[in-house]
């Protein structure tokens, strides 16, 4: 259950080279196989983790004294939350010992009551199998399991529950570490057994660090500006950086096809285009300045006597028909009117109101077309209507 | 055979339209393909698009596809029935059909498929792909289930989701796949399409009359399709001006936004909910019928109360998705209309 892809792999370099050539053996062998390069620069030691400076420090004090606490790591996606427990757990037992030490759950395992009841306790029950000479000599190999339990916030109450009474029984033998994007759906219980982590957004100066890096390895050739926008689309996920980051050299050409044999090789890009600010946010889905000025246009009041709304519908109509998403019309919507010198607070205020009720219908489900129109016609309205 | 299906491109290279787009899928699929997320209106070919993707990933061999009926157990022994569309290739599937239980089918059908590997060695993938149909009909619980799937089979399996919208999609998902647009193409561009067809079938096509679909047909290619054979079924000799006929559904709604113009009395409510029931039990779903409708109305009435109604409109349309009973919010917001156009009218008359 706690193998995949990508410990297999370090098992494999494990048992043919020594820790310093790893990093080396990793990357021949991505080249044969495709790898997301979310996946190929997952951090490999608790020092790869980026930016998680406290939690790190803590964790790497915990790491020499050999005592680990139950954990409770929450934060947004794509800050390092599952990369930097599977980092830990390959520091403490090294690769051979992780297949008996770790159980690793998430969502995609059935994780109801029953499994917490059976699995989850049956494997906290088994006894410590003892580790090799050679084995403890390289890894600290404290003597307990670690379950890991991602993405612990879509468990239901019921099977949170009953973990309790597991958590502590088997406290001597078994960590638990629970991983979750809100804190606030974990039941208090548990969350007040486990010592808790907050993985904060990565900041600029690290996320540009690391994606700049990882654009040298491969050998992407990017215009200037093209971190900023990714740091910018991505909004502190680095996951969804380098994501886009992999797609965008992707389009480009930046992947260039080599037949030798049966296998298709991916090179770095070195003869490919660039890429560009722009595709970058095509890929994010972002909509361009200029349909959004149109929009804004469209919703400016008229002489008076003049109905917005024919203006106004056939903007909506474009912007749906080119298959933008309302979500993202509002949220670049958003950012243009609340940060406008134009407007006075007290329509700012009605059309955050106007927004926050938008927001809610899309997540219900509502019919993109006719939202969207309602929002600008009600914005439109505002904008009209200054209130003095 | 319908025009729709007879002349759907196979390949990425006979696309007609966004050129730069299948291009793009066409450096993917020969390079490393990752798991993508395509989203646009319908109509606008996405699902075409895909097809010759996968052409183009694994050769003809994809066009070869039998249907399986697979039965998945739920953990309270409840017995699924599910109609997997596959060939040696790939899997498609609709999960949105098993309503709230997709968790189940995604969490066993791709695990077993992520977990197998390909079997046969002349194949130009290594990996299989799963095509998701109504992504964004899927539940939380099952979008749950597809995060650290994605991640930790990715050698063995390759995703992609199609959907109306990305707004359901859940962002962890979003930030695992590339997010590919795919617009609604434009009137020229369907008119182009419309000509092509035309003439592969030996029709005497009418550049007035292609236009006139293109433009009715709201951007939509497989409707304007349809329309342009329907206007060939039915009349024998084509012109410019021949009408064209509108589905049955919609000629339904437009007398409804007739009748509820002429008249304004409660009376007339009850004939509605007639219609709207007669409507409802053909199977057009609420939401067409209510955006319909509002559209039909809207050129009736004056600019000035256009805003509300499309306000009370997306909001009795946001109560249908909440609710179960269609009708009550399809009739509320056919009385808020009346209300609304009632009291503009009496506004008048005190200005006068």
């Amino acid at each position: 259950m706690a193998s995949n892809f990508f410990d297999l792999k370090k098992r494999k370099e494990a048992a043919a080279a020594s820790s310093s050539s790893k990093q080396k053996a990793g990357q021949s062998q991505a080249a044969d196989r495709p790898v997301p390069w979310v996946e190929k620069y997952r951090p490999k030691s608790l020092n790869d983790v980026t930016a998680q400076d406290h939690t790190i420090s803590v964790l790497r004090r915990t790491l020499q004294s050999s005592n680990l606490p139950h954990m409770l790591f929450y934060g947004p996606p794509g800050t390092g939350k599952t990369s930097t427990i599977l980092a830990l757990a390959k520091e403490l037992y090294g690769p051979e010992l992780m297949k008996t030490r770790v159980l690793e759950l998430n969502a995609s395992d059935e994780r109801g009551i029953s499994i917490v009841r059976e699995k989850v306790k049956n494997f906290a029950k088994i006894a410590i199998s003892s580790t090799s000479a050679a084995n403890a000599s390289k890894y600290p190999c404290p003597p307990y399991k670690i379950i890991i339990l991602d993405e612990a916030d879509s468990m239901t109450q019921d099977a949170q529950s009953a973990l309790r009474r597991t958590m502590e029984t088997y406290s001597k033998i078994t960590r638990f570490c629970l991983i979750c994007n809100y804190v606030t759906r974990i039941i208090d219980p548990l969350a007040s057994r486990c010592s808790k982590f907050r993985f904060k957004p990565l900041d600029e100066g690290n996320a540009r660090l690391r994606l700049s890096s990882i654009a040298e390895a491969e050998g992407v050739k990017h215009q200037d500006g093209v971190i900023d926008t990714l740091i910018k689309v991505a909004d502190g996920d680095l996951r969804k950086a380098i994501t886009f980051l992999q797609s965008a050299a992707r389009l480009h050409g930046a992947v260039v096809k080599e037949k030798t044999g049966d296998d298709m090789e991916v090179d770095g890009g070195a003869k490919g285009g660039e890429i560009t600010v722009r595709s970058i946010e095509e890929i994010a889905g972002v909509i361009p300045e200029k349909t959004i000025d149109e929009l804004m246009q469209s919703m400016e009041p008229r002489p008076h006597g003049q109905a917005v709304y024919t203006p106004v519908s056939t903007v909506v109509q474009d912007i749906v028909a080119d298959g933008w998403s309302a979500t993202q019309v509002l949220l670049q919507l958003y950012n243009r009117l609340v940060f406008s010198d134009m407007l006075n607070g007290d329509q700012k205020n009605r059309i955050v109101a106007i927004f926050s009720e938008i927001d809610k219908r899309l997540v219900d489900g509502a019919d993109e077309h006719l939202v969207t129109l309602d929002m600008s016609l009600r914005v439109a309205a505002v904008l009209g209507d200054s209130g003095s | 055979m319908l025009f729709v299906d007879k002349h759907r491109p196979k390949t990425l290279d006979s696309l007609t339209y966004h050129s730069e787009l299948s291009d793009r899928l066409k450096a993917l699929a020969n390079g490393d393909f990752p798991h993508l997320l395509v989203y646009g209106p319908p109509g606008a070919g996405k699902k075409t698009r895909i097809i010759a993707t996968l052409k183009e990933l694994y050769g003809p061999g994809v066009e070869k596809i039998k249907i399986d009926s697979r039965v998945f157990t739920t953990t309270s022994n409840r017995k699924l029935e599910f109609n997997i569309v596959a060939s040696v290739y790939h899997l498609e599937i609709t999960p949105s059909d098993v309503g709230n239980y997709d968790r189940v089918v995604i969490q066993d059908l791709l695990k077993e498929v992520a977990q197998t590997q390909q079997v046969d060695l002349a194949a130009k993938q290594r990996f299989k792909v799963v095509v998701i149909n109504e992504a964004d009909h899927l539940s939380r619980d099952a979008q749950a289930a597809l995060r650290r799937t994605m991640e930790k089979y990715s050698p063995n399996l390759r995703l992609i989701l199609l959907a109306t919208s990305t707004a359901n999609i859940i962002a962890p998902i979003r930030s695992r796949t590339l997010l590919v647009r795919v617009a609604a193409p434009s009137t020229d561009e369907i008119v182009e399409v419309l000509k092509g067809v035309g003439k592969m079938e030996k029709l005497e096509v009418r550049e007035g009359l292609c236009r006139r679909i293109a433009v009715e047909s709201g951007r939509n290619l497989r409707r304007a399709l349809l329309m342009f054979e329907a206007v060939y079924a039915q009349n024998e000799v084509v012109k410019d001006n021949t009408p064209l006929p509108p589905p049955d559904w919609e000629a339904l709604i437009s007398q409804i936004a007739d009748e509820i113009m002429a008249e304004h009395s409660p009376a007339r409510i009850l004939q509605v909910r007639a219609k709207l029931y007669d409507l409802l039990t053909h199977c057009i779903p609420p939401t067409v019928i209510l955006k319909t409708l509002t559209f039909k109305l809207i050129p009736k009435i004056d600019d000035t109360i256009k805003a509300d109604v499309i306000k009370w409109s997306a909001f009795f349309e946001h109560r249908l998705h909440l609710g179960n009973k269609p009708i009550f919010h399809l009739e509320a917001f056919v009385a808020k209309f009346l209300r609304l156009l009632e009291t503009y009218l009496m506004d008048m008359d005190y200005d006068f």
